[in-house]
């Protein structure tokens, strides 16, 4: 990559690798617990709601809609995208929420409702990292 | 815990508040510290047991010539001075020390000697949040607001009118850093921050400290000072990133840390006379008087808007203008603390006549943690 990425870029664990090996992909891999049926996120090796490691990985669809958001009017000294820009939590379609940016939309009120379906789109920060991001479901 | 087996026998802030850049954090810390011991005759030699958050406790310690037989580093936001007194209460009754002073010093605003605070990329943080532009707190403790809004189709001047209500509080207090008049306007007119946040919805960043010490209710009868005992607390904790919330239009820590302070105290709502609920930013009273059970959900907005909390209102909160008016360091739990030891002394510039009990009520993180003290000024 030539190109500088203008975030900050996340640095994968061994526990929350293959999520990121996903997002090279294209894909986002979540995990699911086998005795209880729940997905989760962030990543782990373990079920948060009985703690058994009993569990799978599997591709989410990728779906969701807007949960909730803010529009941050401060400049960020190291972002791609000008205040004011939208901070936003998503609840896929599989039950877990995420934190991540609306793109491919305008960063305003009027453009940003909530329960809006949302699908995800990634961006490409090194050769080891493509970040998901969400984008109005066509 | 048993309710009023401990209590607050010396209270003070640091001798200033505000803009404070010829003091280091540490400082700050024993200016406080000293303050408390002044307030209740006590030496450093008279300590044996020590609290603080962020910074190491030996530290404190140390600086301030304590030799500590009980340390508690709790550090969960600024609500671990809340959580200091639960822990100090079961210290004391359990014979691990006789007298616990809690610290709390912040060179918020001036920065001069502050701890580093640390990003690791490899975090969970790193990985799943701040790669998408989060920077400080108003971009992540606002961001639960707008689902909440819509759940309970609250209108956001009902957020405003909370910094209008306790900015009258706020005039009270010569300490305070704003005082002057605001209406719903104004502070929805203020410059944004993080839509649907003013500046005027969120909280002050300022230089200060506080201190407690408390010992036994035996040993309280012999201080100087108007003993205020511990009659109930409660903690919790339940995330670290706003975006794991599990529920946006409420706290999971603020439920559990309630459930034990009605639990331990034994005291009902009708029973509080006087409230603190840390302010951070505007909405964190509405939450908090829901999650407490002083109103329905979705009530907590109105009930601030018909003036049940405002100077002569049947709940007052946060009398000393909060987070958003008084002073706000980056762990204002201290603060909250002081307010509601005043207020059971008898000693606050805006003091609620006759008020017996005081609930506090503290959050850390971006309602990641809660911890919460029932006060009263009179022994069960």
């Amino acid at each position: 990559m030539s190109e500088k990425p203008r975030r900050p870029v996340p640095k994968a664990t061994p526990e929350t690798q293959h999520f990121w090996d996903g997002c090279n992909q294209g894909k986002i891999i979540l995990q699911r617990c086998k005795d209880t049926g729940k997905a989760y996120f962030p990543p782990r090796p373990f079920s948060p709601y009985t703690g058994s490691r009993n569990v799978e990985t599997f591709e989410a669809s990728g779906k969701g809609v807007l949960w909730s958001y803010i529009i941050s009017h401060r400049d960020h000294p190291n972002f791609d995208m000008p205040a004011p820009y939208a901070i936003a939590v998503v609840k896929l379609d599989e039950g877990v929420q995420m934190m991540t940016n609306i793109v491919d939309c305008d960063q305003t009120p009027d453009a940003l409702q909530l329960d809006m379906p949302v699908q995800v789109t990634f961006k490409r920060l090194t050769d080891d990292i493509n970040l998901p991001l969400f984008k109005p479901a066509s | 815990m048993k309710p009023g087996s401990v209590a607050v026998v010396g209270a003070a802030e640091t001798t200033e508040l505000g803009k404070l850049p010829h003091m280091s954090n540490i400082q700050l810390h024993a200016d406080a510290a000293l303050n408390a011991m002044a307030d209740c005759g006590l030496k450093p030699e008279d300590i044996d047991g020590i609290a603080t958050a962020r910074e190491n406790p030996i530290e404190i310690a140390h600086y301030l010539g304590i030799k500590p037989r009980y340390v508690d580093g709790t550090s969960v936001g600024g609500c671990s001075f809340m959580i200091h007194v639960r822990h100090a209460v079961a210290a004391i009754e359990s014979g691990m020390a006789d007298t616990i002073l809690i610290t709390h010093g912040e060179s918020g605003r001036s920065q001069v000697g502050m701890t580093p605070r640390g990003v690791n990329m490899a975090m969970l943080d790193g990985q799943f949040q701040l790669p998408y532009g989060t920077t400080n707190p108003p971009s992540m403790f606002t961001i639960p607001v707008l689902r909440y809004l819509k759940t309970y189709n609250v209108p956001i001047e009902k957020v405003a009118n909370v910094s209008v209500v306790q900015r009258e509080w706020a005039a009270f207090h010569e300490r305070a850093t704003f005082r002057d008049p605001l209406t719903v306007d104004d502070v929805m007119n203020a410059r944004m921050i993080a839509w649907p946040f003013s500046i005027l919805m969120c909280c002050l960043v300022t230089d200060g400290g506080g201190a407690l010490i408390l010992t036994s209710a035996e040993r309280a009868k012999d201080f100087p000072t108007k003993p205020v005992y511990v009659l109930g607390a409660g903690e919790a904790g339940e995330h670290t990133m706003v975006s794991q919330m599990s529920d946006f239009t409420s706290s999971q820590a603020f439920r559990i840390a309630g459930e034990n302070v009605w639990k331990s105290s034994g005291l009902k709502h009708s029973d509080v006379d006087h409230l603190m609920i840390y302010d951070a930013f505007a909405h964190l009273p509405i939450y908090g008087l829901e999650d407490l059970g002083f109103c329905g959900r979705g009530e907590g907005g109105d009930f601030i808007w018909e003036g049940n909390t405002r100077p002569g209102g049947k709940l007052p909160l946060n009398t000393n203008g909060g987070g958003l008016s008084y002073m706000h360091s980056g762990m204002y739990g201290m603060y909250a603390l002081q307010e509601s030891i005043r207020q059971m002394r008898g000693t606050s510039p805006a003091q609620v006549q006759g008020a017996k009990t005081s609930l506090c009520h503290g959050v850390g993180g971006m309602f990641s943690a809660s911890g919460s003290i029932m006060f009263s000024n009179e022994a069960p």
